[in-house]
């Protein structure tokens, strides 16, 4: 009772959140039961579910493929992301090669490119990855390269004052300095990994959500195909608010992290 | 004027130039300047007269365009080797905890943290900031966080102090106490200090000496020696002969144009 009251009344984004979503799907079965489309146009919510019902395994197998594919992906992201910025700030050479690359490469529509990468590593997990890392890895180096800059001239002076040595600058000054733009690059580069997976699954494999709605939508099942876009949706939610959460973890001390109203500890 | 034998810094004839696509721009001119171990000397002087330039230039964090500048004994190539510096702004990390940001300066030299964490604590305790060892720098206050700075640039024992304008953006209380603890820290500890400042009340209370700079190009106007007697209590600064001294270096500047009354 005490639980339905607070989520009727409280200051709760989680409760707001759920309300939304609720309304949605009432009219969507409220307007399919009136207009009554076709179930190849529009199946209704109900429907959706007993699709995902009848054979969970099979979806859950899928959505665990993409999941591992976009999740390692994220992470070699991360990794060489990280590693490309740092280069890119200490030396000028790479910044004038590498960086220009990069972003020359980020204008190249990235999707377009993912049939190579199919020639190149084949059918299995490896292109998939590839096309990932080719979306998530620039913001990344992007927001890594802003942050490790932007240190306040002050305390750059400080430190070469101290004495500090260039790694010492790195790692106790630029680095920790840089996490919050890491963080930002990383919740644009998760969403990304995302849709690289999702789009190497379309190019090629017999694996992953991808693949099952292209299968799907080849067969006009139409359910089936919501069923693997609400499973994507879930996957995307759950994959943001991770890297959220790991930022609240790691940077309690930052501006955006300060106070007492936070949407995590509001929600809970 | 300081011996020059038992000098610590011996600045002779120093300029700073900033070359540029449309000249030359001379931050810093024939500057002289001798200040003895231990003593207290300020720089009073209009924004653009080049203090902070000099005294990055005696940081080694910028090189001398001429003449000779030299610490404990040391031409300058670098910072020197026992050197404290407090910035107008704390410069605190913000991911450090206080005591780690004290701590800062005992990494950099790759000295043991425990064997100073005993010697942070009691710089923090006599800052009047003990018990805030654990908190972060957002969660005190502009003055509290400017003594945790002063207390991160003495934790190794600077010779040398160098404090670029440390307690301009305070307001007036906390500056007081701060001036009475900084030269209740500087008595007992022998430093030299170097301390920049736009107060001309501030540098006659603090300082043994007090250099007037002037700008275009940044130059020494004047050196005027402070003979009040240590220690100084706040209220000396109401005193006739504090007077004479703050009066003196505002018709000074009044006389370059640089104050208008």
């Amino acid at each position: 009772m005490n639980g339905l009251k607070r989520l009727l009344y409280g200051e709760s984004r989680t409760r707001d959140v759920l309300l939304v979503l609720i309304s949605v799907v009432i009219l969507w079965e409220a307007a399919v039961a009136i207009f009554k489309p076709p179930v190849i146009f529009l199946p209704p919510p109900s429907a959706i579910w007993t699709e995902f019902a009848s054979t969970p395994g099979i979806f859950i197998r899928h959505m665990g493929y993409t999941l591992g594919t976009t999740a390692l992906a994220f992470f070699l992201s991360v990794v060489l992301g990280v590693i490309l910025a740092v280069g890119i700030v200490q030396s000028k050479f790479l910044e004038r090669t590498v960086y220009t690359l990069l972003v020359a490469l980020n204008s190249v529509p990235k999707v377009a490119l993912a049939p190579l990468f199919v020639i190149w590593l084949g059918v299995g997990m490896e292109p998939k990855i590839a096309v990932a890392i080719m979306l998530a890895i620039f913001p990344i180096v992007i927001d890594t390269v802003l942050g490790l800059r932007s240190v306040d001239p002050d305390m750059i002076n400080l430190a070469r004052a101290g004495r500090a040595s260039r790694l010492q600058m790195l790692l106790k000054i630029q680095f920790p300095n840089a996490l919050p733009s890491l963080f930002a690059g990383m919740k644009v580069a998760v969403s990304f990994a995302l849709v690289g997976a999702i789009v190497g699954e379309f190019v090629a494999g017999g694996n992953g959500l991808g693949f099952l709605v292209l299968v799907a939508q080849g067969q006009f099942d139409t359910t089936r195909v919501f069923v693997s876009l609400v499973l994507l949706g879930l996957m995307g939610t759950v994959l943001f608010y991770a890297v959220d959460f790991a930022e609240r973890l790691m940077l309690p001390w930052h501006v955006s992290q300060r106070g007492g109203g936070s949407p995590v500890e509001a929600g809970g | 004027m300081a011996d020059t034998a038992s000098s610590y810094v011996q600045i002779d004839g120093v300029g700073k130039v900033y070359p540029s696509p449309r000249g030359d721009v001379v931050a810093l001119q024939d500057i002289n300047l001798d200040i003895a171990s231990g003593e207290f000397v300020s720089i009073v002087g209009p924004s653009g007269c080049g203090k902070s330039t000099l005294l990055k230039c005696l940081a080694g964090l910028e090189p001398i365009s001429s003449g000779s500048a030299v610490v404990a004994g040391k031409h300058l190539a670098g910072p020197p080797d026992s050197l404290g510096m407090v910035f107008q702004r704390d410069v605190l990390l913000d991911w450090r905890t206080i005591l780690d940001n004290v701590l800062l300066q005992a990494e950099f030299l790759r000295l043991r943290r425990s064997d100073l964490k005993g010697r942070a604590a009691q710089l923090l305790q006599r800052f009047g900031l003990g018990g805030y060892e654990e908190r972060y720098p957002w969660e005190l206050s502009g003055g509290m966080r400017q003594r945790a700075s002063i207390c991160r640039a003495l934790l190794c024992d600077p010779e040398l102090l160098l404090m670029d304008e440390p307690f301009g953006a305070l307001d007036a209380m906390t500056r007081d106490d701060l001036n009475l603890e900084l030269t209740r820290i500087w008595q007992g500890s022998a430093k030299t200090v170097l301390f920049i400042t736009h107060s001309i009340t501030e540098a006659v209370y603090l300082s043994d000496r007090v250099v007037m700079m002037s700008r275009g190009p940044g130059r020494i106007v004047d050196v005027i020696d402070i003979d009040l007697p240590r220690p100084r209590p706040l209220a000396i600064r109401e005193s006739a002969e504090f007077g004479a001294y703050t009066q003196r270096i505002r018709h000074h500047f009044a006389e370059l144009g640089i104050l208008k009354e």
